[in-house]
């Protein structure tokens, strides 16, 4: 059998092929349009929009900007209702960490993790709406034997001004997220070792889980709680659906500002974007300074060796409840629009509707179908080009036996911490400039931004956690790189894979943002419909159109499950 | 260059400091145990001659199979047989499709079900091929995982630590079927092993390293 003489080196031969070209290619698809669309943003901010024939550069965007009356109300509101909700979820997760990990009421949490994520934003934000609103479910509740209440109270709750339903909102929903990736950090910490060493010297659960485990978790969630903040700064479909509106948080009012039939206008608008950047750069600085803080004030807490065994009592509780709250929050919410998609006649203060029936389903039904097709159209592909480039690029460090580097891991979770506001509008001057108007193409490009990170982030651990010599084996007995991956690595790690791509359809399907402005205001998504109907306060509308949108996200995950479960129902070893 | 496997004047560096270094020819059928605390580069030493390398690592000399050189050939056109103390059978496949998996291609569907019927018979599992590799016992495992090998028809054959992982009656069966066929096919064999049984057990030469 001839054996191939290949030139000669230090090492054996390095086999990439055509993997190797994946990196630089994802790193294009993922960040070439945040560069490109800060810098189609940045621009018009100084007043260069040839598109609308003007290419003098000026401070009059930003002079315009700080005419608007608006400006400091909705800059306090972005900066407190952004900080404010971070330092709620990160506390409610620490607290849930600290007094639960391992606990049953814990693996209860983990296994609702999986819904709570996949449950789109807007439709959370419109289910929580519907349970705290002055005739929502919890008034119903509680009326009229508690309250007195006979009609529903004229009570602003939902849109209050300092935006506290919105910070409720985002909490709920950012808490499974800093809890997934607490999970993740959780055994690369050796939490469970550190903790028994904690308790053998007499320290309580909690005061023992900040003091020996808390660094170690935080370092490794940094990335994730700061994605939290630039996020929770600059949200829009949240802030529509449960924010004040009077004036709204910054980044609502550009995108009613990019909204404005009047061109000059995208300059103001260009100009707000750049200010909510720069308002989320210094967002994470003076967070970064907290952290610091915090650090000192910790050493110096844990110097003293308080056993804090009293604060259990307290804490213990609280951790569940915060826990219980978000669970509570976004599935009650859930339940609620899913009855009022359904509802009959339903008066206040009913805890139910007289009865129910398929009117609402009827009469929305089959516009709600259409924007299915669309959403499972852009979800479907953006998901397969990313699972097709972070496989490649997972591929690529496999056979360069060379780990993702802590730069590396910035870049992946780049375009989650830029705000969205800040490019997304300049890269639809580009898409204009490029003659892509709306469409499906500029929307799935737009996705892919946000849905490559997270694929990225989902299917990372578990493929490098294979078996390395597994692979070793397989090219042993014959196979070559690809065969190793088609025929073994492929097929034995189906089960994440499938989770990856879950992961990915509801990143997409939650999208508003890149969706209304990648698709120019004209690709009719469930979110973007569902968020559409934020203004009008047909509640069985937006039933519809929520657990249409919930549903979308969710089906992908019980898929997840189920088809490794049938695949692979003879092969024990596959279901570890 | 007479038949059988050589490591000729090998040695693996990393950073420019070496961690291994062997110069031996192990003949057809013979057996050469190589023994050593852990952390002397033992796994590293197999994982040049498969091709497996990491690229961490550098190294200078040849691997020689009946011959041929074959230090820069690509891990799959080596025709290196290796074992390791787990059986790392493919968790997605069937016994039989495991065994199909090291069964060098060519020849009809029908023959090479007889092929890997034959071989379960020669390792006392016939009526094998359907069964899920999980549900079999850890000595069973080791003999597909060995079967799997051999119908790939290596030209010489790795263990690495390959028996550590049974019980002790499991460890003297499964030794013997190792030798046996070995020499019976006329294979070298490397054995990284801990344990001094494993080598007596083989009767080859010993080469001790880092001590």
């Amino acid at each position: 059998m001839p054996i191939r003489a290949l030139s000669d080196g230090g090492g054996p031969v390095p086999r990439t092929g055509l993997v190797a070209a994946f990196p630089p290619l994802t790193l294009l698809v993922m960040l070439g349009p945040v560069a490109a669309g800060l810098a189609g943003t940045l621009l018009p901010a100084f007043g260069y929009l040839p598109a609308a024939g003007l290419s003098t550069l000026s401070l009059d965007p930003f002079r315009s900007l700080l005419d608007w009356p608006g400006l400091g109300a909705a800059t306090r509101l972005s900066v407190s209702t952004g900080l404010l909700a971070t330092a709620l979820a990160l506390a409610a997760v620490t607290l849930l960490f600290a007094g639960w990990s391992g606990t049953r009421a814990f693996r209860v949490l983990e296994r609702l993790l999986s819904p709570l994520l996949s449950v789109p934003h807007a439709a959370m934000a419109f289910g929580l709406a519907f349970l705290i609103a002055p005739s929502g479910w919890i008034a119903r509740a509680l009326s009229p034997w508690a309250t007195g209440w006979e009609r529903p109270p004229d009570l602003l709750i939902v849109h209050d001004q300092l935006g506290l339903a919105m910070v409720a909102g985002l909490v709920a929903k950012e808490m499974p997220f800093l809890m997934l990736m607490g999970l993740a950090a959780m055994g690369q910490a050796d939490a469970t070792r550190r903790m028994r060493v904690a308790q053998a010297a007499g320290y309580g659960r909690v005061a023992g889980w900040l003091k020996s485990v808390f660094p170690a978790i935080y370092a490794q969630i940094r990335l994730p709680v700061y994605v939290v903040l630039a996020y929770s700064m600059s949200v829009v479909d949240v802030a529509l659906i449960l924010g004040p509106s009077t004036p709204p948080p910054l980044s609502v009012q550009v995108v009613r500002w990019m909204a404005d039939p009047d061109l000059a206008m995208r300059l103001t608008a260009s100009a707000a974007a750049m200010l909510q950047l720069a308002l989320v750069i210094a967002a994470l600085i003076l967070w970064r300074a907290g952290e610091w803080a915090v650090a000192r004030l910790g050493q110096a807490w844990i110097a003293r060796g308080g056993r804090g065994r009293a604060a259990d009592q307290l804490l213990r509780p609280l951790g569940v409840v915060a826990g219980a709250f978000s669970a509570l929050a976004v599935l009650g919410g859930i339940a609620c629009l899913a009855v009022w998609s359904f509802a009959g006649f339903w008066g206040f203060p009913d805890p139910l509707p007289n009865g129910f029936d398929m009117r609402s389903w009827a009469r929305h039904g089959p516009e709600a179908w259409q924007a299915t097709g669309a959403t499972a159209l852009i979800a479907g592909i953006a998901t397969a080009l990313a699972l097709i480039l972070v496989i490649g690029c997972l591929e690529a460090e496999y056979r360069r036996d060379r780990a993702l580097t802590q730069a590396g891991l910035w870049l992946v979770y780049l375009p989650l911490v830029v705000p969205q506001i800040a490019f997304l509008p300049g890269l639809q001057t580009l898409f204009l400039t490029f003659g892509l108007t709306a469409g499906t193409i500029p929307v799935v490009i737009a996705h892919l931004v946000f849905v490559l990170p997270y694929i990225f982030l989902s299917l990372g651990d578990p493929w490098r956690a294979w078996e390395p010599r597994t692979g070793i084996v397989a090219r042993a007995l014959g196979t070559s790189p690809s065969g190793v991956l088609w025929r073994v690595r492929l097929p034995m790690l189906a089960r994440p894979i499938l989770t990856a791509a879950a992961v990915g359809i509801a990143v997409s399907v939650g999208q508003y943002l890149p969706t209304l402005l990648a698709g120019g205001g004209r690709v009719a998504t469930l979110t973007t419909e569902a968020v559409a109907l934020a203004s009008g306060g047909d509640r069985r509308a937006i039933g519809v159109y929520g657990v249409a949108q919930t549903l979308v996200a969710m089906v992908p995950f019980a898929a997840a499950l189920l088809i490794p479960a049938l695949l692979w129902r003879n092969r024990r070893g596959m279901h570890g | 260059m007479a038949d059988g496997l050589t490591l000729d004047r090998v040695s693996i560096t990393r950073a420019g400091r070496e961690v291994v270094a062997l110069d031996r020819h192990v003949a057809p059928g013979e057996v050469l145990s190589v023994m050593g605390p852990s952390g002397v580069g033992k796994s590293t030493l197999l994982s040049l001659i498969t091709g497996t390398l990491a690229p961490a690592f550098r190294f200078d000399g040849r691997v020689l199979l009946d011959g041929a050189d074959i230090s820069r050939a690509a891990p799959e056109a080596r025709r290196i047989g290796i074992l390791f103390q787990d059986d790392l059978l493919f968790p997605h496949l069937s016994v039989g499709a495991n065994l199909a998996f090291g069964l060098s291609p060519g020849g009809s569907a029908a023959e090479r079900r007889r092929k890997i019927a034959e071989a379960l018979e020669e390792i006392g599992m016939a009526g094998f091929a359907e069964r899920d590799p999980a549900t079999l016992s850890g000595g069973q495992k080791a003999r597909v995982a060995l079967m799997r090998m051999l119908l790939s028809e290596p030209r010489a054959l790795l263990l690495d630590e390959a028996f550590s992982g049974l019980d002790a009656d499991r460890r003297d069966q499964m030794r013997r079927l190792v030798f046996d066929r070995a020499r019976d096919r006329g294979l070298p064999v490397i054995m990284v092993t801990h344990d001094k049984a494993d080598a007596d057990a083989a009767g080859g030469p010993v080469v001790t390293l880092g001590g």
